[in-house]
């Protein structure tokens, strides 16, 4: 290894720990609990973000329906937890007690048989990931075994995301329709809506989250990464050189389905409901500009983006709620035009360069000492 | 079509771009550890030849075998991992890797998604890389970024990626272009020293490089071979002075 991959890789190691003491000390300290309830509702989205920075970033293949994997994963938790807040005594007044609120309203009588798995907690989690894992895997088999790449794939992935938001507000009876899955309130039992539940599933997506980089940067550092570097800058070389690339991509898509469905499913239990507003293409394309803001190739970038364009994103709405979507909408465009490698880029070629060159200046300093010595000697 | 000696047998291959003949009815046997020079004007259908070998391009009609197993039906990368290598005419290398990343990804060991997950760059590959890379003349240049290689050295970094693979079958589109006459001098040497126990087709334009390296040349012109033989006797032969020698 050379020397530059060994600072790299000690550098990449110090951002982590800066990243993880922020999180796990510093804002829950500075925080009320509403607010560190916002800051866990961010991070599930990071969760795309940082797969986008696999996908996008490493993989070079741009997807804009990032959404539908998030919400996938958010809808089997919301599955689970609203089963378990219809039980046959609270919804007795329902003509058909014991079913989703929504179901009644719509004149279902019966469980949809889809709906009869997700009364298991542990086929729930799996789903949470299996799921968008799973339609990740069709359409990516599709589309990268017939080589359609680029700005064909964005489309298609754009289609899925409309296709899925269609399905989802037109089959209200099944899904809750244009509102969602609301009035969630306990996990096996343990009310999520109390502050200590918050604290403790703001906990576990953070960990989560850092377990998330830590693989995707296990995935970087090894040969399948230096791979994808390589297909992303002359795919046919790879392919001349034993590989096939579409498995490659399809693994990538999955990977970042699998991390979006997770974040999903973090975004529910936190937030409490679960909607196609976050399934359509409009939250797609805004978790595109997380990762673009953060920086498409760091994983540590693609948090701090996705933290500070959600803070900006609150407080602009908060303040000028018109103005917003043009602002966000200017965000992308300065960003992708100014620093196309975002925040982290800025940060790597002014901070760290700097710091480099003063720290190498040192060092020269000290051996000019060193030298001056021994000549007095 | 029957089983062969040969290394590599192209029985009546064919293929049209929109009509155009591109290759039209060839034949063409390489032996085992044989060094095959193909030459010819622009358009005669050389590359368009290394294309269909390796896959880059599918046959319309006929037949390519390698050691036998007919190829014109399989993918790429199951036809690189039977042992063919092939060089792009201009320099197809990983700019922004180093010059031993762009060796040891071309390491055939850990190709599928799970095992080069699990790959190790260990004492074996290691080795294998600096072995190679002096092969190459790169031995000195291993941590370099390879985008900035001058561009002879981008053409040898390629055959180096090929070798890693240890190819039965090297397939190589104008290895000598852009470089200098002492790094065509030096690639004279490599490839006489690369052909040991492999059969090697190169595509040159270079007369006097043809002359350096070839035992045996092939002349296309229009999608069909136009003459085959020992490189004194494609010399004299009319037809070949005509279409290409004598511009």
């Amino acid at each position: 290894m050379s020397m530059f991959q060994a600072l790299n890789k000690r550098y990449q190691l110090i951002s982590l720990f800066i990243l993880a003491i922020l999180l796990v000390v510093v804002l829950p300290l500075l925080l009320d609990i509403f607010r560190l309830n916002l800051i866990g509702k961010y991070l599930s989205y990071a969760f795309v973000a940082v797969g986008l920075v696999m996908v996008w970033g490493y993989g070079g293949v741009l997807s804009l329906g990032q959404g539908v994997f998030f919400g996938l994963g958010g809808y089997a938790m919301a599955m689970f937890l609203k089963l378990e807040a219809s039980d046959p005594i609270t919804t007795k007044i329902q003509s058909t007690p014991g079913i989703p609120d929504f179901m009644d309203w719509n004149q279902i009588t019966a469980l949809p048989l889809m709906w009869h798995p997700f009364k298991s907690f542990s086929f729930s989690l799996f789903a949470v990931v299996a799921v968008p894992t799973l339609l990740a895997w069709i359409v990516s088999f599709a589309m990268f075994k017939r080589r359609v790449g680029g700005v064909y794939f964005a489309i298609i992935t754009q289609a899925v995301a409309l296709i899925l938001t269609v399905l989802i507000i037109g089959q209200q009876g099944y899904t809750g329709g244009v509102n969602g899955m609301t009035d969630l309130k306990t996990l096996l039992g343990w009310d999520t809506r109390t502050n200590g539940a918050k604290y403790i599933l703001y906990y576990v997506c953070v960990a989560l989250l850092i377990g998330s980089i830590l693989l995707c940067r296990w995935i970087q550092t090894s040969k399948a990464g230096t791979l994808l570097l390589a297909m992303r800058d002359k795919e046919d070389r790879v392919r001349f050189s034993g590989y096939d690339v579409a498995d490659f991509r399809i693994f990538t898509f999955c990977l970042a389905a699998a991390l979006s469905g997770i974040g999903g499913a973090l975004f529910t239990l936190q937030v409490g409901f679960m909607s196609p507003s976050f399934v359509g293409i409009v939250p797609s394309v805004e978790m595109v500009i997380f990762a673009a803001v953060g920086g498409r190739m760091s994983l540590i970038g693609a948090v701090y983006g996705t933290l500070i364009v959600n803070a900006g994103k609150s407080f602009f709405s908060e303040s000028f709620p018109d103005l917003w979507l043009f602002l966000m909408a200017g965000l992308f465009i300065g960003v992708t035009m100014a620093f196309p490698m975002g925040l982290a880029g800025l940060w790597e070629s002014f901070v760290v360069t700097r710091w480099e060159k003063y720290r190498s200046k040192a060092k020269g300093s000290q051996s000019d000492k060193a030298a001056l010595a021994g000549g007095l000697q | 079509m029957s089983n062969t000696d040969f290394s590599l047998a192209i029985e009546d291959l064919t293929v049209s771009f929109d009509g155009f003949k591109a290759i039209d009815q060839v034949n063409l046997y390489i032996d085992r550890n044989e060094l095959r020079v193909i030459i010819g004007p622009n358009g005669a259908g050389k590359t368009t030849l290394l294309d269909l070998i390796c896959g880059k391009t599918r046959a319309a009609a006929g037949s390519i075998k390698f050691k036998n197993i007919e190829l014109t039906k399989m993918a790429e990368f199951k036809r690189v991992r039977l042992g063919i290598g092939r060089k792009f005419q201009t320099p197809s290398i990983y700019e922004n890797l180093t010059v031993f990343q762009n060796l040891e990804v071309s390491f055939p060991k850990g190709r599928s998604v799970l095992g080069a997950l699990a790959f190790v760059c260990d004492e074996e590959v290691q080795q294998r890389v600096h072995t190679v890379a002096s092969d190459v003349l790169l031995g000195d240049r291993l941590q370099l970024q390879a985008g900035l290689l001058s561009h002879g050295q981008k053409q040898w970094l390629e055959i180096g990626m090929l070798l890693m693979q240890e190819p039965e079958l090297l397939l190589l589109d104008e290895p000598i272009a852009g470089m200098s006459a002492k790094e065509r001098d030096q690639t004279a040497e490599l490839l006489k020293r690369i052909c040991n126990n492999r059969s090697v087709i190169v595509i040159e334009h270079d007369m006097d490089f043809v002359k350096r390296i070839a035992s045996k040349v092939t002349v296309m012109h229009q999608g069909k071979i136009l003459a085959e033989g020992p490189m004194s006797k494609i010399q004299s032969d009319p037809r070949v002075i005509e279409v290409y020698l004598g511009h």
